[in-house]
């Protein structure tokens, strides 16, 4: 990766070269590898190759499919390729779907194309990031995007979503804020689009506006709650691990997985130091669910006595028995928010199948979490999760059987 | 049929310690770099899950991590007027297999061999005159410790090694190894914290007015970010690390310390399950062209390369150069050729103390957690009128108390029935295990050749090793185990037992997996298969890189040197080697 970091910088220096001598001033060059520049970063704050880019594929060539409440969507090719791409796109035919969510020749976009989001971004950007994609390698390879039941296989039900959920754009500055405030609340709700996974959504598949960013369950995977809040939230977090989290992939004491740790290797580890600065002062300046705290399951209760068992045999050689962790390496459990979620699909899921870390150039570790459920029953599960969330500070819900059994059953 | 793959800068036959340090320094170099390994890819939370790993049964006994004879056995005796067998199990050694090699199952014993160590023939025949060293071809590395100080350091802070200096540029530091090397900085972490066993080993030989010491540890003591960015975990003292992978990120290995960077290259690939068959050279037999290997379908790869590395298995290097016919194979009767001379091990022996009245919990332990003596270690001590030459580290390194295994029994205990389970009960707890590791010193007749009888499943002759202690390094430990018996006497344990070692070096009971030499470094090419840059002196394309190496070997653990000899031989490829490639980088 490394590797084809260098490569893809040569590759910016040969078009910067190109352009320096043959456009007729060099001045022009110039500006247009800046837009060149601009375009790419554009798309790592977009993240477009998260969806886009098939794990091993290439690049923005169509990515995995996507499973939604309302069915499955396969993000498309949005390579220049003229028969499976977006060749015969216009820039009038991007902005529209980039700013409104309809495509090229009036096609609606399912929002699963994060458009409402991508409505923040000033014109300049897409307009760079359209220039951009002009410079990816077109591929051949034809996505049907829309894999939807009726009546969600109907794009201009869209209309009527958009009536409901879309706020079109340009981002609106707090004049009340710092400018590196403004910058966090730009990048999170415009591009970085975190509420897409982050925010609880209603029954259309829209954020829930007052419950902005408090967490919410995706493709089998919960999305912690990430505003400043103390107990569930990045309160316990300095700026600085939020920083260093999302620019490596662990802050030290957690350290990302899942559907996390492809956003941070595909974009938030490229972004500028200021801005993923920006990003952690507007988050932990979000009020949050402010849930109260409630009093953790006793020692002595049962399910923790067990649980405590469990969690010695299986998980204190890494975690500690003390649930520190170790830096940059395992994740402490003791004063975790994540482990102190309201839905515990992702716990359970972790220690049925195991997991592994995100990694990067200054952190490439890429620890994993090894498979237990082959050895601990749906109950014990249930257990050292409920000894989890109520030990060394922590306190939360116990976890019942029944839920880590349908996580289970989903994962079969 | 043979299938032509496209050309790669460099292949490495083998991914274990060495492979996986050159792989990362020639992949930074931004060379195409493949490296094509026998064994299965194997990491942390899958091949080591917690869940399965403290297996005894699967992992000690039944060795599931190691080479089996059906993949590769070798042929054995004691000396040349005998027929060589096949090992129908290995027993004596363990050679490991899959990605990490011997660094995935080691204890983690990381030693710097002295410079008394490289200079072994200078050295001793400057002391103690050339009669010291009669019988014996011990030889010259052709490389001084203080050559080697840095990419000694580089090991240790790549692994996280936990120890105490004992002698930082030229100043004696307390509590560390006084019979060291000067080093130019302490150890990354400090030593790992001493079990009962250790601290009274260590108060009986310092009461004695021996210097004991905390023995260099990979099973980290505290939590640690390697240079490389790569983390690892504070030991959980769980007593499973020779023959297991570490379940917890604690111990060091190529997946701990070097795999997680050199995997992120894209100019890097891994070929696991792919066997390399032999080394193909061009016509005249001076340069190497490439590797033929076959992959686990028994489908057969022609991998042209400019650069030849092997990073095998010691043995294992030595005998695919022999099938490829470099350089040339060492006969005993004459005295000629290289590849195959100086075979050596390494000559143990053991001490057990039986108590009534103290309890050790052997089951908290560590690899390498323990105390080490080196007063009677190399030539720390004056061996005028001793009649031998080399010595022992003494070591107090309880490395487990696993359940199958671990029989403390006195001598003369019943061998079943109820007074042996009550002695294995009492024993289990109260005995204190110490042993002595010494030197192997070469002997003509010591050596490794092809056998001519016994083939592999793909048609090659198999491996011969022709093998005995020498007299000099039965005396040297029977001296030492001298030495054991004072400490035991000193001790005031009511029952001790001492083990000895004695001619006829038996292969099927297990010693110690640091087999050495055979395709020995050194100045002079009529006595040594490679330069001192570990280049062959005949092909110069090839590198052979590991304790094959080693002229003779010391009274320690190899590890640290191996890893050492790696860097610097890296160093030498990227600065040297790879401005005029192909060229020797020492005149012959």
């Amino acid at each position: 990766m490394r590797h084809g970091g260098l490569l893809r910088f040569a590759g910016w220096a040969v078009i910067g070269l190109f352009l320096a001598v043959s456009a007729p001033a060099r001045a022009d060059g110039l500006v247009q590898a800046d837009v060149l520049y601009n375009g790419y970063y554009q798309s790592v704050l977009g993240d477009c190759s998260g969806c886009h880019t098939k794990a091993g594929g290439a690049l923005l060539a169509g990515g995995d499919p996507i499973e939604t409440p309302f069915g499955t969507i396969v993000p498309p090719n949005i390579t220049p390729d003229v028969e499976t791409g977006i060749g015969r796109w216009s820039l009038e035919d991007f902005r529209g779907a980039m700013h409104r969510g309809i495509g090229r020749g009036g096609k609606r976009l399912y929002p699963a194309m994060p458009y409402p989001y991508y409505a923040l971004m000033p014109q300049r950007d897409v307009d760079a990031l359209w220039t951009w994609l002009q410079t990816v390698p077109p591929v051949s390879n034809a996505v049907e995007a829309n894999l939807l039941p009726f009546p969600f296989n109907e794009r201009e039900a869209m209309a009527g979503w958009n009536e409901i959920n879309f706020r079109p754009g340009p981002f609106q500055r707090d004049p009340d804020r710092s400018d590196q405030w403004n910058r966090g609340a730009y990048l999170v709700r415009g591009p970085g689009h975190c509420a897409a996974c982050h925010s609880p959504k209603n029954v259309t598949g829209g954020d829930v506006a007052d419950r902005y960013l408090q967490g919410a369950l995706l493709q089998g995977w919960f999305a912690p709650e990430i505003t400043g809040d103390a107990w569930r939230g990045l309160g316990g977090w300095s700026e600085e691990e939020i920083v260093a989290y999302l620019a490596t992939g662990t802050s030290g004491r957690a350290v990302a997985s899942g559907p996390m740790r492809e956003v941070i290797e595909a974009s938030t580890s490229k972004m500028k130091n200021d801005d993923l600065r920006a990003i952690a002062t507007y988050l932990k300046s979000l009020a949050g669910s402010d849930g109260a705290r409630p009093t953790p399951v006793a020692a002595d209760n049962p399910r923790m006595v067990a649980g405590g068992a469990v969690y010695r045999d299986n998980c204190a050689a890494c975690h500690g028995t003390d649930g520190d962790g170790a830096r940059n390496l395992i994740p402490a459990l003791a004063g975790s928010a994540a482990v102190q979620q309201e839905m515990t699909d992702t716990l359970a899921r972790v220690v049925i199948e195991g997991v592994q870390g995100a990694s990067s150039d200054k952190a490439p570790t890429a620890p994993a979490m090894p498979a237990l459920g082959w050895r601990l029953s749906d109950a014990e599960v249930a257990d050292v999760l409920t000894y989890i969330r109520n030990s060394w500070g922590n306190a939360a819900a116990e976890v019942e059987a029944r839920s880590v059994e349908d996580v289970r059953a989903k994962l079969k | 049929m043979t299938n032509i793959l496209p050309r790669k800068d460099v292949v490495i036959v083998g991914l274990g310690w060495t492979g996986s340090i050159l792989a990362h320094e020639l992949a930074q170099e931004g060379l195409d770099v493949v490296a094509i390994e026998r064994g299965p890819w194997r990491d942390t939370a899958t091949s080591f899950n917690i869940g399965v790993m403290p297996d005894e049964l699967r992992f000690a006994v039944r060795r599931d991590l190691f080479l089996q004879p059906r993949t590769e056995a070798i042929t054995m005796r004691n000396n040349v007027d005998q027929v060589a067998l096949p090992m129908r199990d290995y027993g004596s050694f363990l050679p490991g297999n899959g990605v990490g090699g011997a660094g995935v199952h080691w204890n983690g014993q990381t030693w710097r061999f002295w410079d008394s160590d490289f200079r072994t023939r200078s050295h001793l025949v400057e002391r103690y005159g050339a009669q010291a060293i009669e019988g014996l071809t011990v030889q010259d590395w052709g490389v001084t410790g203080a050559e080697l100080e840095e990419y000694y350091d580089r090991f240790e802070y790549l692994c996280g090694i936990s120890g105490k200096a004992g002698n930082i540029n030229g100043t004696i530091q307390p509590g560390g190894n006084p019979f060291e090397d000067p080093r130019s900085r302490d150890y990354p972490l400090p030593p790992m914290q001493m079990t009962y066993g250790p601290s009274l080993f260590a108060e009986i030989t310092s009461g004695m007015g021996l210097h004991p010491f905390p023995c260099p540890s990979a099973n980290l003591s505290q939590n640690y970010v390697n240079p490389l960015g790569v983390a690892m975990s504070q030991c959980s003292y769980c007593g499973f690390c020779e023959r297991f992978g570490c379940a917890n990120y604690a111990k060091a290995s190529p997946q701990t310390t070097v795999l997680p960077a050199l995997m992120r290259f894209s100019n890097f690939e891994a070929r696991t399950l792919c066997e390399v068959l032999e080394v193909n050279l061009a016509p005249g037999g001076e340069t190497a062209r490439g590797v033929t290997y076959v992959d686990s379908s028994n489908e057969e790869y022609f991998q042209p390369a400019d650069l030849v590395l092997l990073c095998a298995y010691g043995l294992f290097n030595v005998r695919l150069m022999m099938l490829s016919g470099i350089g040339e194979i060492y006969d005993p009767q004459t005295q000629t050729g290289t590849v195959g001379r100086n075979y050596c091990y390494q000559t143990n022996a053991s001490a057990k103390l039986f108590f009534d009245d103290k309890t050790f919990n052997p089951f908290i332990a560590a690899g390498a957690l323990g105390q080490t003596c080196d007063d009677y270690n190399g030539d720390a001590f004056d061996h005028s009128g001793l009649g031998f030459v080399g010595g022992s580290g003494i070591n107090c390194l309880p490395t487990n108390g696993r359940p199958i295994e671990t029989r403390y029994l006195p001598h003369h205990t019943p061998r079943w029935g109820s007074e042996w389970k009550k002695a294995t009960a009492k024993y289990y707890s109260n005995t204190l295990h110490f042993t002595s590791q010494g030197s192997s010193y070469a002997a003509r007749g010591n050596y490794l050749d092809l056998d001519p009888t016994y083939k592999d499943r793909h048609g090659r002759p198999l491996l011969r090793m022709t093998f005995d202690f020498t007299d000099n390094d039965v005396r040297m430990s029977d001296w030492v185990s001298d030495r054991m018996e004072d400490i035991a006497k000193a001790s005031g344990a009511p029952k001790y037992s001492i083990s000895r070692v004695a001619k006829g070096w038996n292969s099927a009971v297990y010693q110690s997996t640091h087999n050495v030499g055979g395709a020995i470094m050194g100045a002079d090419p009529a006595t040594s298969a490679v330069n001192p840059w570990l280049q062959s002196w005949d092909v110069p394309n090839v590198f052979v890189i590991g304790a094959s190496a080693f002229p003779q070997n010391t009274g320690k653990n190899p590890t640290g040197t191996v890893g050492a000899l790696a860097f610097r031989t890296a160093r030498a490829i990227r600065e040297q080697y790879l401005r005029n490639p192909g060229a020797a980088l020492v005149p012959r």
